[in-house]
């Protein structure tokens, strides 16, 4: 089996339990303020952190892509202005995309 | 239990033929959000994962920020195994969801193993949005099928799409899974002060400690702004 089947597998099989046991564990644990808010910030911090990598990193590496960020800038403002999700999508990628087609980045 | 769940005929309002609200809802919900599953499939087949397991980890796992998460590490190169602690780790969230829902949802047995799939950052906003019991029960049902649905065949045709287009990059590609995330903590970063300075703090940690680390590693150090922040606000009631 190949590590990306491994990292598949392992992933759905973690992602599972968590939801599972929230079901199955006392229910006072949640009435642990610092426990709730901890997990309330969790997705904030690391979504966060996943876009800065994912707007200047490459594998390992800081890079500078002027195309990348200016999908994610046109992400921005299409959030700015409400868009649903799936504008917000296609602003980023068809913004890289045409500038790529323009030779930038 | 009794009732199977889903609709049910109301027959003192026999004259109203619409269906239940929480379950309109949920339906509408699942349809308009579980078509991200094209970003995720496009996303995924992008960065290295083959069209079968792409569909498996949408199947299996079904909980779109870690499954972005996976692909985004595997993109830039990083290891598998700091790809699946990264994803599992921002899956963690859902344990909290679920904590929140078991009161609501009082399954047992084997519907206990299927409803458990079903909680994600959706189900649960739709199902707490909810009057009463039973209709937080409906909704989360029925956002959970609508959902499961469409984000799954949404993944097959982005994954599809995907890999008859060529390089991903020229269609920037690349670009879906940072825009996907920012998409999603939106919300939370308007939701407030604390929200704002864990997230560029998060973002802060994975940029400086990047060059340092083997990638994935840095997302999942980011979670100590998290801590710092429950911390910070944990004295306060807020």
């Amino acid at each position: 089996m190949s590590g990306a089947w491994i990292a598949v597998l392992v992933t759905s099989a973690g992602c599972y339990a968590l939801k599972l046991a929230g079901l199955t564990i006392p229910e006072r644990l949640l009435s642990n303020h610092l426990l709730r808010r901890f997990a309330e910030l969790v997705p904030v911090a690391l979504l966060a952190a996943l876009v800065a990598v994912e707007a200047v990193g490459k594998g390992g590496a800081l890079v500078f892509d002027p195309a990348r960020l200016a999908g994610l800038a046109a992400a921005v403002v299409a959030l700015l202005l409400r868009a649903p999700f799936l504008v917000v999508i296609i602003a980023a990628a068809g913004t890289a995309a045409l500038l790529r087609l323009a030779g930038v980045g | 239990m009794s009732e199977s769940g889903g609709i049910e005929a109301c027959p003192g309002e026999a004259s109203r033929p619409t269906t239940p609200r929480p379950v309109r809802d949920g339906l509408l919900l699942g349809l308009a959000v579980g078509v991200s599953g094209l970003a995720f499939g496009a996303a995924a087949v992008g960065s290295g994962l083959n069209v079968l397991q792409t569909c498996v980890l949408s199947l299996l796992a079904y909980t779109g920020a870690s499954q972005f998460a996976l692909a985004g590490t595997i993109a830039a190169g990083g290891s598998l195994f700091a790809g699946s602690a990264g994803a599992i780790l921002l899956g963690s969230r859902n344990t909290l969801y679920s904590l929140r829902l078991a009161g609501l949802l009082r399954v047992r047995g084997a519907a206990k193993l299927v409803l458990a799939q079903g909680v994600t950052d959706e189900s649960t906003a739709l199902a707490l949005a909810q009057p009463d019991q039973r209709s937080a029960r409906a909704g989360f049902q029925a956002t959970f099928i609508s959902l499961y649905l469409t984000w799954n065949a949404a993944t097959l045709a982005g994954a599809i799409g995907a890999g008859s287009i060529g390089s991903p990059q020229s269609f920037g590609l690349d670009v879906i899974g940072p825009a996907a995330f920012l998409a999603l903590i939106w919300p939370r970063l308007s939701a407030g002060r604390t929200e704002r300075l864990v997230g560029a703090g998060g973002a802060a940690i994975a940029i400086a400690t990047t060059p340092l680390l083997p990638p994935g590693a840095p997302i999942i150090l980011a979670a100590a702004a998290a801590l710092a922040g429950a911390f910070a606000t944990g004295d306060a009631a807020s």
